[in-house]
């Protein structure tokens, strides 16, 4: 048994597993944020990016570091691939929070109008966010191939609120500007299930060797 | 990619000791391939069924066939000195023998009818270049092989090996005592060797499968455990036990 090497696996997965709640947390707060319209939190939010930079940079030379020194093969070299991989849509998933959170701060608005379901949306968003995480640190085929199919439920509702704010648009009573930075926000929630379907690629190649690609744009 | 090795439901035993259970395989031509496996699992056994090394241990007992480009090694009426000549072996442990460096090479090459000095001569060099030694003996050909460092020795007798210009060559961690430049060197003398040759070599270094050979066999307790291409291999194994032993979380 290579002990030294087992543990260093086991360290990576607790850094998988606390990057991965930092942009859980940021996904959250950001949405919490919106619905608030509370412009501190937006705020907080994107003074935390920095954080997730860094961590992103830390589990890079981590991996790098275990590819140089234990030359791991087999499922360890998949899993230390995929982890290498994935820990770039994780930092754009807090781009995306941030920028999320950076119109809030910005913009005018006053109230979200009825009927946009941004908080059911962003709920399904940071479910996709963190179980694709749990799979990865569980190596868990099934459950990635799950949140690869969900991304329909986030996908159907970017449509219905990009179909509201159109109709709104066309009701002179609402502000232009606010319309089009809600509808920003929800294609950044959008994106975000992007990454997590990504992330979700990245464990199915980590368990099986399949390798998919990543969505594109 | 034709077959040039096709053993079939190979057995050996040393004595009461079954050492080889079973073993159907079929190496490839002009391809590198690699066999690992824990110490003891038979790996040296096996190559050593190859060009039949093993006939010389007493008490040894061998079933199955080795079918080399459709003709059975076992057979009776096979002329046991020419199959070593076509499937040449450099053994784990370097053993040139008590002459000098020079002779050590021209010893097959001689006893193959070539008389030819200036022939002789090319032929040491171009060996001993291609085991990348040449330019530390060359100097010193007429002093005695046992001289010369293990490292130096093991190189001396992957020269002696291609002198006679084999078919197969069969290698037992021959870089296991070598330093990294030589080593590098042996890599890529292998992977030029196979335009012409065919090359079966034991390594526990997984990195050098990994990196130069083209199909790989795990071997376990006398079994022939996994036989795939290395890359597959490497990334995602089919059994089990050769995903533990390759990952390191073996015992
Ligand atoms: N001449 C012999 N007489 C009796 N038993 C032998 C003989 N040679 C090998 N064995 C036994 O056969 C088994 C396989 O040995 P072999 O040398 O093929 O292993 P190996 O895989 O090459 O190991 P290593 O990696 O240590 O070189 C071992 O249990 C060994 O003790
Ligand atoms: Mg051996």
């Amino acid at each position: 048994m290579r002990s030294v090497y087992m543990a260093e696996l086991e360290e990576l997965n607790k850094k998988m597993i606390s990057m991965g709640m930092l942009c859980e947390n940021s996904v959250a707060k950001a949405a919490q944020s919106l619905v608030g319209l509370d412009r501190d939190l937006a705020a907080e939010v994107v003074a935390k990016r920095e954080e997730i930079n860094r961590e992103e940079r830390e589990i890079e030379n981590f991996c790098i570091r275990l590819l140089l020194t234990q030359q791991p093969v087999a499922r360890d070299l998949r899993m230390i691939s995929s982890a290498l991989k994935m820990v770039t849509d994780m930092e754009r998933i807090g781009d995306q929070s941030t920028d999320i959170a950076d119109v809030v701060r910005a913009s005018s608005l006053q109230k979200i109008p009825e009927g946009l379901n941004f908080r059911e949306m962003a709920e399904s968003v940071i479910h996709m966010v963190t179980k694709s995480i749990d799979a990865f640190v569980n190596q868990d085929a099934v459950v990635a191939d799950a949140i690869i199919s969900y991304d329909d439920v986030v996908d159907s509702y970017f449509d219905s609120i990009k179909g509201k704010l159109v109709g709104l648009l066309k009701n002179d009573k609402s502000d232009t500007t606010d319309m089009l930075d809600l509808l920003m926000i929800a294609k950044y929630f959008e994106r975000t299930g992007d990454h997590a379907v990504n992330i979700a690629n990245w464990v199915i190649f980590s368990v099986t060797g399949e390798n998919r690609g990543v969505q594109g744009k | 990619m034709s077959t040039i090795l096709d053993v079939e439901k190979l057995n050996l035993w040393y004595g009461d000791h079954h050492a080889l259970k079973d073993i159907n395989v079929e190496i490839p031509k002009n391809r590198i391939t690699a066999l690992i496996g824990p110490s003891g699992c038979g790996k040296s056994t096996f190559l050593k069924t190859l060009n039949r090394m093993n006939d010389l241990v007493a008490g040894v007992k061998i079933e199955g066939d080795v079918l080399y480009n459709g003709q059975n090694i076992y057979d009776p009426s096979v002329d046991v000195t020419w199959i070593r000549k076509q499937i040449g072996m450099v053994f784990q442990k370097a053993n040139p023998f008590p002459m000098s460096i020079y002779d050590n090479i021209a010893y097959g090459p001689r006893t193959h009818g070539i008389r030819s000095r200036v022939r002789l001569d090319e032929i040491v060099e171009r060996t001993l270049r291609d085991a990348a030694i040449w330019e530390e003996v060359k100097d010193r050909l007429k002093k005695p092989a046992l001289g010369l460092s293990g490292g130096q020795q093991q190189r001396l007798c992957i020269a002696r090996a291609l002198a006679v210009e084999p078919d197969i060559l069969l290698m037992d961690e021959s870089t296991s005592a070598l330093d990294p430049i030589s080593t590098g060197k042996i890599e890529e003398l292998a992977q030029q060797l196979k335009e012409k040759y065919t090359v079966v070599m034991v390594t526990h270094n997984m990195q050098q499968a990994a990196r130069i050979s083209d199909e790989c066999a795990f071997f376990l307790l006398g079994e022939l455990v996994e036989f795939s291409a290395t890359d597959k291999m490497f990334s995602t194994p089919t059994d089990k036990r050769t995903e533990d032993y390759i990952t390191g979380r073996f015992g």
